[in-house]
């Protein structure tokens, strides 16, 4: 699905126009967006994107469709209450907060890493149903532990700290550090696509009995992936559980289980701006519904959006952004699509498998 | 349902412009409530209870016509408070409605802190704790809460029908823990027995009660079943179907309309279970005929329930009390609801269910119904209303320093052994 990103030389500076003016439009959002768009819309979506964006990475480059990233972004934000403080009364061991969320990213990592142990030897659906039942599994586990996850009530009180005369809450201070942490790692994703690992992962996913043939070490390269991807995945649930200020077992349900999948299957999962896109879909419907229609019909429109995405789009708004884009610009852009169309469509054997 | 609201709020505002002396400005209302998920029949009750406030007022209070925003969770705390963060920050209201759910008001208590200019009233979360301990100046709380609920119901058990042991068993959160709290205070302070080991806490939405019926101990007197909706109907007909022969004493919401309309085979269990809310189906009295009827006039038929439940009567309370504050300040909100918030600090009202008034903290004193489950002359099962405790308060009459001492509610509190 990816490929080697396209050289930009054409662009003075090799910066696209386009990614400049985005660029200008993340850094300025707060400074003429009400604090409800910076923190509720802005600040959520990039914490959701960056928790899709774990999943596309999976999905994306490695084939790998994990529906446990909710999971494990939802065990660092649990891992910040129990090692952190809050204001509940069970565990909150108190720990300084620098260690507690290098240790909650750490912890999620591990879980990721887990996880991919066990998933990495199946396949396609099959990948999907054992990262599903974890994720289902570790639902019920939280809901029903009353020593350390406080059952079903959760933790509450959990505070970011005050930090160079900054409450890391408020609005526009907790946005830039859910853009600074979004952008980091799309980039991140972005630069690791081209690194040797990426390439390797690139080459598992579309072919892991040649790769294996070549002698590297396919379980190996996937676990990694599964390491890499609870990184990103845990330093979300961080920062998912200082914009709440709480953790329940409500955040690692299926119905937020099945979001992030949404989320990055509506964004399209062929670069890693998509699943971005498609968590501002997602918490704008998901805020805005309610004033369209019907108050009490309002998911239906939610669920009726997405399923209009995916029906006339099978990969998503960024699909739908590169077909508008191709009309308008249509010789450049044919282009373009012809070299992708000579570099990317070619299906080795056994990629039905992946999604 | 909601047309007819669009219509009459049209209405409303074709009147507005027609009589421009009438209402040259309008206050934003929020009203939040479950509209999805698991407790989405009670949510939309509670809307309901909202609307036959507004109505009685016609959408006016203060002079200034009231515009109702509709918010929905799903009766988790972090949905609560996106859902509660959209209709202040972003809708711009002043004065809230809500939530439902008991740890939903716990989460919307804490932020209501973070907006003192905003003048938070409950819904129908009855969790002690969200006025109890660390309470928000700015949030109140005029329709009671669990323990209170339970009021007389502890002396019934022990007195009346002479039980001395009991088995629990309840959901596995801070409602249901504020309901055996309230029950078995009273229940165990005359001597009754409740032993930690014989209470059974399952998760919301378990279905298969097996486990725990065989697992209740033979040597007590009967069973207290603190479940809601679903759970409720699941245990009740699986015990009947058991053969279970223990009588049962019911929560506020285990044997009220919700679950006795239903067609589970229960009738043979639930009859003659004693209970106790804030609310009760057969009260011989006409400011709650008038309520009964009030309600069955606007949604009979447009799927209310056949008697308004507790969630419509909490919410209606709420609301009327913020439209009776309204009122006694003339809507003038414009010292950030300074004033609202001193009128509703001293307000005392007659509600369809007698006087409420609010204690030093912002929770309701209320009167309290003590009920049981009966035939009604038409078949259907009602509760009939035994008794009512008068002017029951959050303390239970204990002085505030003395009544923290019996700890929060939890799973082992109070201990009864």
């Amino acid at each position: 699905m990816f490929g080697i990103e396209r050289n930009s030389s054409r662009y003075p500076l090799g910066i696209n126009p386009a990614v400049l003016l985005a660029a200008v439009f993340l850094i300025a959002y707060p400074l003429f967006a009400s604090d409800f768009f910076t923190f509720q819309i802005g600040a959520y979506s990039l914490i959701l994107g960056t928790i899709a964006l774990s999943l596309t990475m999976l999905a994306g480059y490695g084939g790998m469709v994990s529906l446990a990233q909710m999971t494990v972004a939802g065990f660092a934000a649990y891992l910040m209450a129990i090692l952190g403080t809050n204001s509940v009364g069970v565990m909150g061991l108190g720990w300084p907060w620098w260690l507690t969320v290098v240790i909650a990213i750490l912890g999620a990592a591990l879980l990721s890493t887990f996880i991919g142990a066990i998933a990495a030897r199946t396949e396609g659906i099959y990948t999907i149903m054992i990262t599903l039942a974890i994720a289902v599994a570790f639902f019920y586990f939280v809901r029903q532990n009353y020593q350390i996850f406080n059952g079903f009530t959760g933790f509450a009180g959990i505070k970011p700290p005050t930090l160079f005369g900054l409450y890391w809450r408020d609005p526009t201070p907790f946005y830039y550090l859910a853009l600074a942490i979004a952008a980091f790692f799309f980039l991140a994703v972005r630069y690791g696509a081209r690194s040797t690992f990426g390439l390797g992962l690139q080459a598992v996913r579309d072919n892991p009995r040649r790769v294996r043939a070549l002698g590297i070490n396919v379980f190996l390269h996937r676990i990694v992936a599964y390491f890499y991807a609870g990184i990103i995945a845990g330093t979300a649930g961080v920062l998912l559980v200082w914009f709440n200020g709480r953790v329940s077992p409500g955040i690692v349900g299926v119905d937020m289980v099945i979001d992030i999948l949404v989320i990055a299957v509506v964004g399209g999962m062929r670069a890693p701006i998509g699943p971005f896109l498609g968590a501002i879909a997602f918490v704008l419907l998901e805020n805005f519904a309610i004033d369209l229609i019907d108050r009490e019909r309002f998911n239906t429109v939610i669920g009726l959006a997405f399923l209009l995405v995916v029906l006339f789009s099978p990969d998503g708004l960024l699909g739908l952004w590169r077909r508008i884009e191709s009309k308008i610009r249509l010789p450049r852009a044919s282009a373009r699509l012809g070299v992708r169309a000579n570099r990317g469509d070619w299906h080795p054997a056994g990629s039905s498998e992946r999604m | 349902m909601l047309k007819c609201a669009g219509k009459t709020l049209l209405a409303a505002a074709v009147l507005a412009v027609a009589s421009p002396a009438v209402a040259q400005d309008t206050i934003k209302m929020g009203g939040l409530a479950t509209l999805e998920g698991a407790f989405a029949a009670p949510g939309q009750d509670g809307i309901r209870g909202i609307r036959m406030a507004l109505e009685e007022f016609n959408h006016t209070a203060g002079g200034k016509k009231i515009e109702l925003i509709t918010g929905s969770s799903d009766a988790s705390p972090a949905s609560a408070i996106r859902a509660t963060r959209k209709l202040v920050e972003q809708d711009g209201v002043q004065i809230m409605i809500g939530p439902l759910s008991g740890s939903e008001g716990l989460a919307v208590k804490d932020y209501a802190k973070t907006k003192p200019n905003v003048t938070f009233i409950n819904g129908t979360s009855a969790a002690q704790d969200t006025t109890l301990r660390k309470p928000a100046p700015n949030f109140f709380r005029f329709s009671t809460e669990g323990a209170q609920w339970m009021a007389g119901l502890g002396e019934y058990a022990y007195k009346v029908k002479k039980y001395r042991k009991v088995a629990v068993l309840a959901e596995d959160y801070s409602f249901p823990y504020t309901q055996v709290f309230g029950f078995l205070e009273p229940f165990c302070r005359l001597g009754g027995k409740a032993s930690v080991n014989a209470r059974f806490w399952v998760p919301i939405g378990n279905k298969d009660y097996s486990s725990v019926i065989a697992a209740l101990p033979d040597d007590v007197d009967a069973i207290y079943v603190a479940l809601g909706g679903a759970d409720a109907i699941n245990f009740l007909s699986q015990y009947q179907q058991a053969g279970g022969e223990l009588p049962l004493i019911g929560g506020s919401i285990t044997v009220d309309q919700t679950v006795l309309g239903s067609k589970g085979k229960i009738r043979k269990t639930v009859i003659g279970t004693p209970s106790a809310g804030p609310i009760s189906d057969t009260w011989d009295d006409p400011r709650w005929k008038a309520f009964v009827a009030q309600y069955k006039k606007m949604f009979a038929g447009k799927g209310g329930f056949p008697s308004p439940s507790l969630f419509a009567h909490g919410y209606y309370i709420n609301t009327k009390a913020a439209l009776l504050a309204l009122n006694q300040v003339k809507g003038d909100l414009s010292d950030g609801g300074k004033k609202l918030r001193a009128a509703l600090s001293s307000l005392k009202f007659e509600s369809p269910t007698g006087m409420v008034s609010l204690d030093p903290r912002r929770n309701a004193i209320a009167d309290m119904f003590l009920t049981e489950v009966v035939e009604g002359p038409d078949g259907n099962l009602v509760n009939k209303t035994i008794g009512v405790t008068k002017q029951v308060s959050q303390t239970f009459g204990v002085k505030y320093e003395e009544f923290l001492k019996y700890g929060p509610v939890s799973r082992t509190n109070p201990p009864c052994k």
